[in-house]
């Protein structure tokens, strides 16, 4: 085993508990744990929303799926970072500006209806739950594919340490975790590729794409660890044992797997045409939308001083995220020419962390880029299912125990661990759900529940609570049904795995149809105080009314 | 039912603070009264924040729309444009891997730069001296 991954990756869960124990100094009152008291400066809450966001989907799962579909998936990317101008266009100050903490807490705010509150809390709990399962996951798939041990203790150490740093120092202490972490993820990409591409241009510039199909670049052995039948370009064809092996030589092509679904050539290399339109526009419509109805994403805009600082922020988070996703395209690229072999086991999520030494090799330099990717991957799970467990604890903490008056600091390290339990035993009793399609499914739901509430909450005088619930309810009811049937259901094909697959195409347009409806057909519950929440949302901060 | 009386009372109590006091002194400008009071005036100057914001923000999205959302279309309908090359890269990875990013920074930035004037002539009216 490489022997700089575990000095790494103890390094950097000591500066997470450090940093998280430095911000305990200052964390003091309640509202220090939920929203930082509101004192972070823009680029530090920038840098923290940006390493709370990239989550393993963004770390390991592009880079992972760009190397077995090609350019068809780059919408993925994209789509997470169009996500905050979305967001930054229709939402950010106003959210801020509302002064509501939590989703459930604008609910109230804008239509004061408890029953849309209670609403709003459950799917706010389902959609952490749906992107913090595959966050513990893919620790343990790491951890599997770096130290060979059990997925279990990959998956429960990283829940337990997130558990703890959430639970002792709060937002307060996670904001300059999540900040670090960012810096942390950016460098573990761009040093290693850097390297990469320079080794690239020694070796004469290989072809990602050569005529033949892809090629080993070394001599490799491939395990198998299902049966299957390779078929070779001129057609020949090899029946594979489980757990059989075969060593293929330098330049050999890599053969065809039947168990692994993949691109090669031509439609790997261009944009998949008509066939694949309404699954393009349907992840377009979830990544776009999806972000503004994160939860965990949305608790950090309450921690801008003034709506203004909150657009500011925003659209530095843009830029970061942005120069982020530059990278993992080129990680899929170069494992195309250097690590194919994944294109045969599979385990298509495992590029980033194996190409640094399959191209640059066993010696010293390969090791020790291989180890700090490896810790940005750490610092991915981590950042994010901190995050998530925030906001579902702030949720637990303020709507379930009901202490949002006078609750105290024990109120909601109580309210962190009960968050925490749920996932963390579905994290090892459902260890065969698919992480990078459960990802996109979270933004569906969020983009068919609460980008509606948010946009027309913001935006449109005429909503009522009736309305708004009856959007959620068939909008988001309609996306969280396909969630259910997608990850538990029996697999489907032809054109209802399209539909129920990437739901959002026509779950998101059916939530603003609705919720429209709605209220225009229940125009008398309008809120009698409309015209100052509207001042509120709108009006600059320094009119001081 | 003692006992709750004095909780309720412990948590009524607040203090009071000159400064705040001071601060929460009746509005003396009329344009501001009329936000703060929600008169017919104030709504319809409300009302005009809103649109601009709304109208600069639906503009913006337009642009996108035109700029990225309409590319998978471009790629189904004229294939020639996925395979054509650019520096030795087929266009629609420069396009979506490399220049999409850049694009919306850009959008970003505009609407910033817009929403922040939209909000300073708000803030201009509401200040102006009556003459």
């Amino acid at each position: 085993m490489n022997p700089y991954i575990v000095p790494g990756l103890v390094l950097v869960v000591l500066i997470t508990v450090g940093i998280g124990a430095y911000g305990l100094r200052f964390a003091r009152t309640t509202s220090d744990f939920l929203v930082a008291s509101r004192s972070v400066s823009p680029s530090w809450n920038a840098a923290a929303i940006s390493g709370e966001y990239l989550s393993a989907a963004s770390f390991l799962g592009i880079a992972g799926l760009v190397l077995r579909y090609g350019v068809d998936v780059l919408w993925y990317p994209v789509g997470f970072a169009a996500g905050y101008l979305a967001l930054l266009l229709f939402v950010a100050a106003p959210l801020r500006r509302s002064g509501a903490f939590t989703l459930p807490d604008f609910c109230e705010v804008r239509l004061r209806s408890p029953l849309l509150r209670r609403l709003a809390t459950v799917f706010v709990v389902f959609i952490c739950c749906l992107y913090l399962v595959p966050q513990l996951q893919g620790a343990g798939l790491t951890f599997t594919t770096v130290t060979g041990g059990r997925y279990e203790w990959g998956a429960l150490l990283v829940g337990l340490i997130v558990t703890a740093n959430v639970a002792l120092g709060g937002m307060r202490a996670i904001t300059f975790v999540q900040a670090f972490q960012y810096w942390l993820k950016l460098t573990a990409l761009a040093v290693p590729v850097l390297f990469l591409v320079m080794q690239w241009q020694s070796d004469g510039r290989p072809a990602a794409t050569p005529p033949a199909g892809p090629a080993f670049a070394a001599t490799t052995t491939v395990t198998f660890s299902e049966a299957a039948t390779l078929t070779l370009p001129d057609g020949t064809q090899t029946r594979m044992a489980e757990g059989e092996q075969q060593t293929f030589p330098a330049g050999a092509t890599v053969p065809d797997v039947s168990s692994v679904d993949d691109h090669r050539g031509a439609d790997w290399l261009l944009p998949g045409g008509d066939a694949t339109l309404f699954a393009t526009y349907s992840l377009i419509l979830a990544t776009f939308l999806g972000t503004m109805g994160l939860p965990h994403v949305l608790v950090r805009f309450y921690t801008n001083p003034d709506g203004a600082s909150a657009r500011r922020t925003t659209l530095v988070v843009l830029a970061l995220v942005g120069l982020f996703y530059l990278l993992p395209t080129l990680y899929g690229v170069l494992g195309r020419i250097y690590t194919p072999q994944l294109l045969m086991t599979g385990r298509t999520d495992a590029v980033v962390l194996l190409l640094p030494e399959a191209a640059l090799g066993g010696g010293h330099l390969g090791r020790f880029l291989g180890a700090l990717v490896t810790a940005g991957a750490l610092a991915a799970f981590m950042s994010t299912a901190s995050g998530l467990l925030t906001s579902v604890a702030g949720v637990v903490f303020t709507d379930i125990l009901h202490a949002d008056r006078g609750g105290s600091v024990r109120d909601f390290r109580l309210a962190t661990v009960l968050a925490a339990i749920v996932p963390m035993a579905l994290s090892v009793y459902v260890a065969n759900m698919d992480v990078s399609r459960v990802v996109g499914l979270a933004f569906a739901v969020a983009a068919s529940s609460f980008c509606p509430l948010l946009v027309l909450g913001i935006w449109w005088r005429g909503l009522t609570d009736v309305g708004a619930v009856a959007g959620i309810l068939a909008g988001g009811g309609a996306a969280m049904a396909s969630v259910l049937i997608t990850v538990l259901g029996p697999p489907l094909s032809g054109w209802p795995a399209q539909v129920i697959g990437q739901p959002a195409a026509w779950t998101v347009p059916l939530a603003f149809l609705v919720m429209v409806a709605g209220s225009l057909l229940t125009k008398r519950r309008v809120p009698r105080d409309i015209g100052a929440t509207m001042l509120r949302l709108h009006a600059p901060e320094s009119l001081r009314l | 039912m003692d006992g709750d009386a004095t909780q309720d009372a412990k948590v009524r109590r607040t203090r009071v603070v000159l400064g705040e006091a001071a601060a929460r002194r009746p509005a003396t400008d009329p344009a501001r009264a009329d936000l703060a009071e929600q008169t017919p005036v104030g709504e319809a100057l409300v009302k005009g924040l809103m649109r601009a914001q709304l109208a600069l923000a639906l503009r913006l999205s337009l642009v996108v729309v035109a700029g990225l959302g309409a590319l998978p279309l471009l790629f189904a309908v004229a294939p020639g444009v996925g395979r054509a090359k650019l520096l030795g890269v087929n266009l629609p990875w420069l396009l979506l891997g490399l220049l999409s990013f850049p694009f919306l920074v850009g959008v970003g930035w505009a609407y910033v730069h817009w929403a922040e004037r939209n909000e300073q002539d708000f803030t201009a009216v509401i200040n102006r001296p009556e003459g």
